[in-house]
């Protein structure tokens, strides 16, 4: 875990992954404080007097058509975003990391295999997948939401960790361990996976930004995050009808998914920088 | 070269059946079925329903299910868009164009200015230049493309009066137009959604441009040439940019995946009558063979581009045939 600590260092001293990880700090911070202290996002305290208005001292990002409170909205729809894209991530990263390990080990048939069909879902751009699977349901369940990001983004991971892991099955301390008597088990996962943990991190740094993008656009489309949850993209639908008059309920939610994803992006290019330093 | 050919060939065809029996392995998995949604959107009975799932072979087992789609996929038919009662083929065609403008004209401006950006980049390397580059082109790419498009139109369509919001032709220009106002009236709509879908998109070009000519600049022969006292000009685009512009080949490739998903958001926004657009309302309404007809064909053109990304590959690099 040395090296972890050591390529977490590197993309701080990098100004552009700096101005990422303090973004990010400063999001996960908006997170976590600011829901307790703000109005409830539900509320709508006056229909008819308080909605639409503009961005002022008692409402800092202004109020939406139904006369909530755009910050408190945005703040929880942080925790929202974020939880699902970190919860997706960590599934997806799982099965790729499985999947690749397997695949990549075993080789033979059970790679070809495996890998053709990467291959045949990678021809399918990823959106598609989710607008299939998720237009059939009439309001999803947030966990199933969570279940059909991680399990659709694990296929570019799968690839990468396969190419890892056959870089690596011919080096000599996999070999070593295979004289040993090492069982296959053993070799994948004290010797194959702690070396790809580096790509890994990578995939999943940049992963929590796609899953962030996808999960606000499919929101935005109706199917994501039910209302009344409060979540980015489906503050921007909501917010469609009033965009000439109301600006601000849906530039505010749009400009936090920029941030975050940005943040995030920064953060892993400088770490897949720190890992092939040849394209710093 | 010729074996070669026709593995990679078979390889692509091998890939889309396979993609094309998961897309309907994924269509029955899901919980309910297809048409059990129908009836919330529509004023449909019961019986209705069951009258469609019989016309769509929903009644039948799940393997002649599956062989009666599968025949007609091979005969070019996708079978019947529910919201519009027309063949879905038709309808896809019909919407084709437009998306194929908007992605050209997209492609048009990532593979000018993404370019020559991603070589200034290259040669300025940790500069401010660089560095403020990389920052601002994942600025775009970290953009939900549907919230850029809203507030474009607001600003620029709306609130400015600059460009037309919505659209993809003035309704009150005069029929009798001349080709020339006509074309005019076309480029004004395509702006806005082309720019949208540009900067969401130009940092993957940038990035894959700036690496790619690092790359060949660290060669000895670009040391060579400098040595030799080329000028420097001479040096980066004569002898580094030709062989840096190589590798950015495969990103046509991965480049297909990002405008499908893009356009399925931005056509929507601008009401773009392109495929995207079409996919956005089929799932509004919950038109399972029109939405299945659209990703069956985003999947075929992405199984194309990577095959012809590797064939360009093949003709301009004997390594590749030969190797």
């Amino acid at each position: 875990m040395g090296s972890l600590r050591a390529l977490l260092g590197v993309t701080w001293r990098r100004p552009s992954a700096r101005i990422g990880w303090l973004l990010l700090g400063a999001v996960l911070a908006a997170a976590l404080v600011l829901p307790p202290i703000l109005p409830d996002p539900a509320a709508q305290p006056d229909i008819l007097s308080q909605a639409n208005l503009p961005p002022g001292l008692g409402h800092p990002f202004g109020t939406d058509m139904l006369s909530r409170d755009v910050l408190s909205r945005v703040a929880w729809g942080a925790r929202v975003s974020l939880s699902v894209a970190a919860l997706a991530v960590v599934l997806s990263v799982t099965i790729g990391a499985a999947v690749g390990l397997v695949a990549g080990y075993a080789g033979g048939r059970t790679d070809a295999v495996l890998m053709r069909l990467v291959d045949a879902a990678l021809a399918v751009p990823r959106l598609f997948i989710l607008l299939l699977l998720l237009a059939v349901w009439e309001r999803i369940p947030l966990a199933a939401l969570i279940v059909i990001l991680g399990t659709t983004g694990w296929f570019a991971t799968s690839r990468l960790v396969r190419g890892e892991v056959l870089r690596l099955r011919g080096e000599d301390f996999v070999r070593g361990a295979e004289a040993l008597g090492a069982g296959r088990r053993r070799v994948m996962f004290r010797h194959l996976l702690p070396n790809t943990l580096g790509p890994l991190l990578v995939a999943a740094t940049l992963g929590v930004g796609e899953v962030i993008l996808l999960e606000a656009g499919l929101s935005f489309l109706g199917l994501g995050i039910q209302p009344p949850t409060p979540s980015w993209g489906g503050m921007i639908l909501d917010a469609k009808p009033v965009l000439v008059t109301a600006p601000w309920s849906s530039v505010f939610p749009g400009l936090a998914i920029l941030v975050t994803v940005l943040a995030v992006n920064l953060v892993g290019d400088a770490l897949s920088d720190a890992l092939d330093p040849r394209s710093a | 070269m010729k074996r070669w050919l026709a593995g990679r060939v078979a390889q692509a065809v091998v890939t889309f059946a396979l993609a094309a029996v998961l897309l309907f392995v994924l269509m029955r998995l899901a919980p309910g079925d297809p048409l059990g949604r129908l009836a919330t959107q529509r004023p449909l009975t019961p019986d209705e329903v069951a009258v469609l799932r019989a016309r769509y072979g929903l009644d039948q087992p799940l393997a002649r299910q599956f062989t009666a789609w599968a025949g007609a996929l091979l005969h070019g038919d996708l079978g019947t868009s529910i919201e519009y009662g027309r063949p879905v083929a038709g309808l896809i065609a019909e919407r084709l164009p437009a998306t194929l403008l908007l992605g050209g004209a997209v492609l048009l401006v990532n593979f000018t200015l993404g370019l020559w950006l991603g070589v200034q980049q290259a040669i300025r390397r940790g500069a401010l230049v660089d560095r403020g580059l990389t920052v601002l082109s994942l600025a775009g790419y970290a953009m939900p493309s549907f919230w850029l498009g809203l507030v474009l139109a607001w600003l620029v369509g709306v609130r400015w009066r600059v460009l037309p919001p919505a659209g993809m032709s003035d309704p009150l220009l005069d029929p009798a137009a001349g080709l020339g106002a006509r074309a005019a009236d076309l480029l004004a709509h395509l702006a806005l959604p082309a720019l949208t879908l540009a900067v969401v998109s130009i940092a993957a070009t940038m990035r894959y441009q700036r690496r790619a000519m690092l790359d060949v600049l660290g060669f000895p022969y670009i040391v060579a040439a400098r040595a030799k006292g080329v000028p420097e000009g001479d040096v980066r685009w004569r002898h580094a940019w030709r062989n840096a512009l190589f590798p950015v080949l495969t990103l046509f490739g991965l480049w297909l995946p990002i405008l499908a998903t893009g356009s399925v958001f931005v056509e929507s926004v601008f009401a773009w009558p392109g495929l995207g657009s079409l996919a956005a309302e089929a799932v509004g309404t919950r038109d399972y063979p029109l939405l299945m007809g659209a990703t069956l064909l985003v999947s075929a053109l992405v199984v194309a581009g990577g095959l012809i990304t590797d064939l360009a590959y093949a003709v301009l690099d004997p390594r590749v045939r030969f190797g």
